[in-house]
């Protein structure tokens, strides 16, 4: 357990290393998404100007972009709800494993 | 602990799905291939491709809980730990944002169709709600995704097994590895529809690479180390449940 505690502090360091990094190492980055790349170069491959032949659902629903803002509001909420299923019921196994050690024997059912 | 009854499985699944719809909230404009760009014939035939693949999923799925119903709470949090990933943009080295697929701990502990499935779900609602990825190419998306990836994490994972490796390590390498090759994926069904005037479409899908790959490479990373981190923690406090699905060994 311990030396796992210590292996799991040095993967979540290096884990956020990884992201922090190129915000220092791009200052001035616009860090756009690599779709819009992507579009770019299948402009630049066929030669053309590619008119996408299907409009998102959504953007024909509301005549326009979903607003930045509730993009951001949505994606804050769905971050969250994963991250309480994961918690939720690592919280009950954790719970678990400290009460069956305690009666002293592994349930397995 | 006993069986979970019909009301709390009513409520996993119930999560599952919401987390599905709200995942749809990412708006990054990453990875998949974007609405409308490919031609129609190629939508058709990915979706083809994709359908027995989730069908064995749904049957796959159906078994693992049939055989133990607590194997849902662990698909539950495989499903939430895809929406929690796939929804974090995360800046790389070459000064754009991508997200990673997260598909590989359910591959790992699942097989890869059960993922599938979940990956579905997300990919048709990020595709209606939040314009990423697409309906019209909702089938390419799926198979690179949902079933490619997956497949590749799979198989390495097992080889490795084989192989003897330690299980983090082989764990980290599959998760990672197969989050990258979703992307080659990507690249291969964008080139097959946009082959370059010359070199074809080899020459087209190494370009799509050169976009998608060095963005993808430290993410990939991230991906791995965060899925050995999950492991760790079922390991530790999950161990009958890991059993029951085959993952570890009963003692």
């Amino acid at each position: 357990m311990g030396k796992d505690r210590k292996l799991v502090i040095v993967l979540v360091i290096v884990a956020l290393a990884i992201v922090i990094l190129p915000l220092f190492l791009q200052r001035g980055a616009e860090f756009g998404g690599s779709d819009d790349a992507g579009s770019v170069m299948v402009e630049e491959i066929s030669g053309e100007e590619y008119e996408p032949w299907f409009t998102p659902v959504m953007e024909s629903f509301l005549g326009g972009e979903l607003p930045g803002e509730l993009e951001s509001l949505l994606f804050c909420v769905q971050t969250g709800i994963g991250t309480f299923v994961v918690a939720f019921f690592l919280g009950r196994f954790v719970e678990r494993k400290k009460w069956t050690e305690r009666s002293g024997e592994e349930s397995v059912s | 602990m006993k069986n979970y009854t019909k009301k709390q499985k009513g409520v996993i699944f119930f999560t599952i799905v919401f987390a599905a719809v709200l995942t749809a909230a990412d708006p990054a404009k990453a990875m998949h291939v974007m609405e409308g760009y490919l031609p129609g014939g190629h939508c058709v035939l990915w979706g083809a491709v994709c359908i027995p693949f989730l069908v064995l999923g749904f049957m796959s799925m159906k078994k693992s809980i049939a055989a133990n119903r607590k194997s849902m709470v662990i698909i539950a949090m495989c499903g939430a730990f895809v929406f929690i990933v796939s929804s974090l943009k995360i800046p790389s080295v070459t000064g754009s944002c991508s997200h990673m697929t997260g598909t590989g701990l359910g591959a790992i502990l699942f097989g890869p169709t059960t993922v599938s499935v979940l990956g579905l779900i997300v990919l048709i609602f990020q595709a209606i709600l939040l314009a990423h990825g697409g309906l019209t190419t909702l089938g390419a998306n799926c198979f690179s995704m949902a079933i490619a990836g997956p497949i590749f994490s799979y198989l390495l994972y097992m080889l490795l097994k084989k192989a003897k490796i330690n299980r983090r390590i082989s764990v980290f390498i599959a998760a990672a590895l197969g989050d990258l090759f979703t992307y080659c994926v990507t690249s291969v069904q964008l080139a097959l529809a946009y082959p370059s005037a010359e070199g074809g479409v080899m020459a087209s899908a190494v370009k799509f690479l050169g976009i998608f790959a060095p963005t993808q490479v430290p993410l990939a990373i991230v991906e791995g180390i965060l899925t050995v981190i999950v492991v760790i923690a079922l390991e530790n406090y999950a161990k009958p449940e890991l059993k029951q699905i085959g993952f570890m060994k009963e003692v």
